[in-house]
């Protein structure tokens, strides 16, 4: 059985990381946008985990479960965030938030 | 031994009472005040006669006596200590300060009974007695300085005493700013004095000035030059041509402070130091001749506008102006004594006439046109003999203490080693001015018949503390001369004697050969050597007495004997009678010469050009940088959550780039 090189993981993490990216820019709706962020976390995680699978090491792998706790943390406190501003706004689109500025 | 070894106690006391009213006199009543001042000047005058007794016991080699009392300055070898020395000169200048200023106290208590700021006043004045105590004790010309400028300070601060009236502000600034002008030239000369001795202490300067000689070009450059910037200080300090014209308007001031700094004490301080200074004039004979024609062009160009003036302070102030011009007038023909004679016997008689003109204005309620006055002389007696007094003394009337300084001065000029004819031509026109301007003074204010409203004015004679410095200061004015005297009759001058050493020490002994100091004596008893009565009727027929009696009669013609005469001859010599009436328009000259242009310079250029342009345009300039930029930065907090994202991953993207492009360059 062969094995996939770690090149494949690599370019699979990169499009999703872009993904992400492009999502984060480009998308109005908060809960969008804070998908984008997750997806962009995870292709990083794939990429740790990849690495760490390559070279034989469990470092990767324990950074991989440190973000993975920092993103549940992230999604509780930005939940609870977006709630607050669709009760005071009614409105999820970030172009309409933007009162925060000199 | 006690005050000569602590020489500091003199000056303690009259800055204690200063610091003692001026911080705590403020809700005291006026008894204490005038306790604390009093006794603090009376105490500094006693501690002077202490002095003085322990003097007169040093052995000459001990003179001059000095204390050291503590380091003041030290910047590599440039060192000044607070150093005070008494000398004869000293002695002399101690007394006369001390005493006349004591008097003066006890006056203003009278005089100024009625004035609010009492305790200020009061403490300005012990500050003033502290300031020419140091003056004249200095042992070094820094301390000297530090006098000098401190005597400057309370003349400003008492002219402008009254500082609710515009007017008495102005002078007080004017008096200040004036004298700043000749201080410049005194503070360039003393940098000159140490760069050419590299010590400003007097023994040190002197001993070093007696070996330079006034025939090598550099040596009497140099001196040439340090009296010259020094008597700058001096024309400015003792009002004399060109920068007279803040003496006059000094009598905005108090009548007390008027008798006391601008007539009997801080202006004679410029006569002093050239006095002192006395080996570093005498080796420079360029700047000796400047001093006698500066003295005697002011003791003849005041005495003219003295004719004209109808305030009893403002004839008083041209007639100090002119008086100081004789004092110089001496010092300039190497007649120091007579000098510093002329400068004790004016401190009596001209303080005198101040004070008794400040009589006449309480007695008057505050008028001082002396042609709304009259006929005063039954009413107010005191006043009337001792100014009387000061008046024959000042005009050098044979017996009086005036006649015997003025005559040493004018012999001097006249006949001494340094004798000028044309200074002492104008010195004798002057003496004959003098004597007019005076008498018509006297005739105008106490005789003929009353010209104010003898209902209104209530005339009265002044409080008894008025009065007896008055009467102590005429008693001076009639005998102070008389140390002198025998001098009249072939004998010696005691005065002169006294004062030997301090400007013989020190004389230079090539082209000079007699001691500048003993130029009277010498050219008196020298020579033919006249017997004593001859010496007399000489001195008693002499021009200044003879000019002095012109004085009078004329007077007595103008306004006595035809009353209507003055407002003829006024009208007859029309502009001449304008021009001096006004001044010789100096004020409006120097109004449109100097302080018009340097205001027109200060407001369009510094003003408006540097001060607007330049240096607020650099401040502002940075400030509008600063602004400007900041609001087109802050565009970039747009509130926008998605131009933040683009934001992080243009960044994100752009520290890629750059850790890659990093890494390639290492490989």
């Amino acid at each position: 059985m062969s094995v996939v090189p770690v090149s494949y993981y690599l370019v699979l993490s990169g499009i999703l990381f872009g993904l992400g990216v492009v999502a984060f820019v480009f998308k109005r709706n908060i809960i969008t946008i804070f998908m984008a962020i997750e997806l962009m976390l995870n292709a990083v995680n794939l990429a740790f985990v990849a690495f760490a699978r390559a070279h034989n090491q469990l470092d990767g792998l324990v950074f991989v479960f440190f973000v993975i706790v920092v993103a549940a943390a992230e999604a509780a406190v930005g939940l609870a965030i977006v709630i607050v501003i669709m009760h005071n706004r009614e409105t999820l689109n970030v172009e309409r938030v933007n009162l925060l500025k000199f | 031994m006690l005050l000569l070894n602590h020489l500091w106690i003199i000056l303690v006391l009259p800055l204690a009472g200063a610091a003692i009213n001026g911080l705590l006199g403020k809700n005291w009543p006026k008894v204490i005040v005038n306790w604390v001042a009093i006794s603090s000047v009376s105490l500094a005058f006693l501690a002077v006669l202490e002095l003085v007794r322990e003097f007169s016991h040093l052995a000459d080699s001990q003179i001059p006596y000095g204390g050291n009392y503590f380091n003041w300055i030290t910047a590599g070898n440039f060192r000044i200590d607070f150093a005070l020395q008494v000398d004869q000169l000293t002695v002399i200048m101690l007394l006369t300060v001390s005493f006349v200023g004591m008097l003066i106290h006890i006056y203003s208590t009278g005089y100024m009974a009625h004035e609010g700021g009492y305790y200020r006043f009061f403490s300005y004045l012990n500050l003033f007695m502290f300031f020419m105590m140091t003056l004249v004790m200095a042992a070094n010309l820094i301390v000297m300085f530090v006098g000098w400028e401190g005597v400057g300070l309370c003349s400003y601060l008492l002219v402008g005493f009254w500082f609710l009236k515009q007017s008495a502000i102005s002078a007080g600034k004017k008096a200040f700013i004036t004298t700043r002008i000749g201080d410049f030239g005194f503070t360039v000369g003393i940098l000159l004095a140490f760069w050419t001795f590299s010590s400003v202490d007097f023994g040190a300067m002197f001993r070093q000035a007696a070996t330079m000689t006034p025939d090598t070009m550099s040596h009497a450059g140099v001196l040439t030059a340090i009296a010259i910037l020094l008597f700058l200080g001096a024309i400015g300090k003792s009002a004399q041509l060109p920068l007279y014209v803040w003496l006059p308007d000094a009598m905005e001031g108090p009548t007390p402070v008027s008798a006391l700094i601008h007539a009997a004490t801080m202006v004679t301080a410029g006569v002093y130091m050239v006095a002192r200074m006395n080996p570093v004039f005498s080796r420079a004979p360029i700047a000796m001749l400047l001093v006698g024609i500066v003295g005697a062009l002011t003791a003849f160009y005041a005495a003219t506008i003295g004719i004209c003036q109808t305030d009893i302070k403002k004839v008083l102030a041209y007639s100090t102006i002119s008086q100081l011009g004789y004092m110089f007038l001496g010092c300039g023909v190497g007649a120091y004594a007579a000098g510093i004679f002329h400068l004790m016997t004016h401190a009596f008689f001209k303080g005198l006439l101040f004070l008794a003109a400040g009589s006449v204005i309480h007695a008057m309620g505050g008028e001082q046109d002396m042609f709304k006055m009259g006929g005063l002389r039954k009413q107010i007696p005191v006043t009337y003999w001792s100014m009387l007094a000061a008046t024959l003394a000042i005009a050098g009337i044979p017996g009086f203490a005036g006649f015997f300084s003025k005559d040493e001065i004018l012999d001097a000029a006249g006949s001494g080693p340094h004798a000028n004819i044309w200074l002492w031509l104008l010195g004798i026109i002057g003496a004959g001015i003098t004597s007019f301007y005076m008498f018509r003074l006297i005739f105008l204010t106490f005789f003929g018949s009353p010209r104010y409203d003898e209902h209104k004015t209530h005339v009265h004679e002044s409080p008894k503390n008025m009065t007896i410095p008055l009467m102590i200061l005429a008693f001076l004015s009639i005998f102070g001369g008389w140390v002198a005297a025998p001098h009249l009759v072939g004998g010696p001058n005691h005065f002169e004697e006294f004062l030997h050493p301090v400007f013989a020490a020190y004389a230079p002994t090539a082209g000079v050969e007699q001691g500048a100091s003993l130029a009277g004596s010498a050219g008196k008893s020298g020579g033919v050597a006249p017997s004593g009565g001859m010496e007399l009727l000489h001195s008693l027929t002499g021009p200044p007495v003879i000019v002095a009696v012109i004085g009078l009669l004329l007077a007595w013609w103008l306004y006595i004997k035809r009353p209507d005469a003055p407002a003829q001859l006024a009208k007859k010599m029309h502009g001449l009678y304008t021009l001096v009436y006004n001044k010789y328009y100096v004020d409006e000259i120097y109004a449109a010469l100097i302080v018009r242009p340097l205001l027109w310079i200060s407001t369009n250029v510094l003003w408006h050009v540097v001060d607007e342009g330049i240096i607020e345009g650099i401040v502002n300039g940075s400030a509008h940088v600063a602004r400007g930029s900041g609001s087109k930065l802050r565009e970039l907090q747009s509130g926008n959550a998605r131009s933040y994202a683009s934001w992080v991953v243009i960044g994100a993207v752009g520290v890629t780039m750059l850790l890659l492009g990093i890494l390639g360059m290492v490989h």
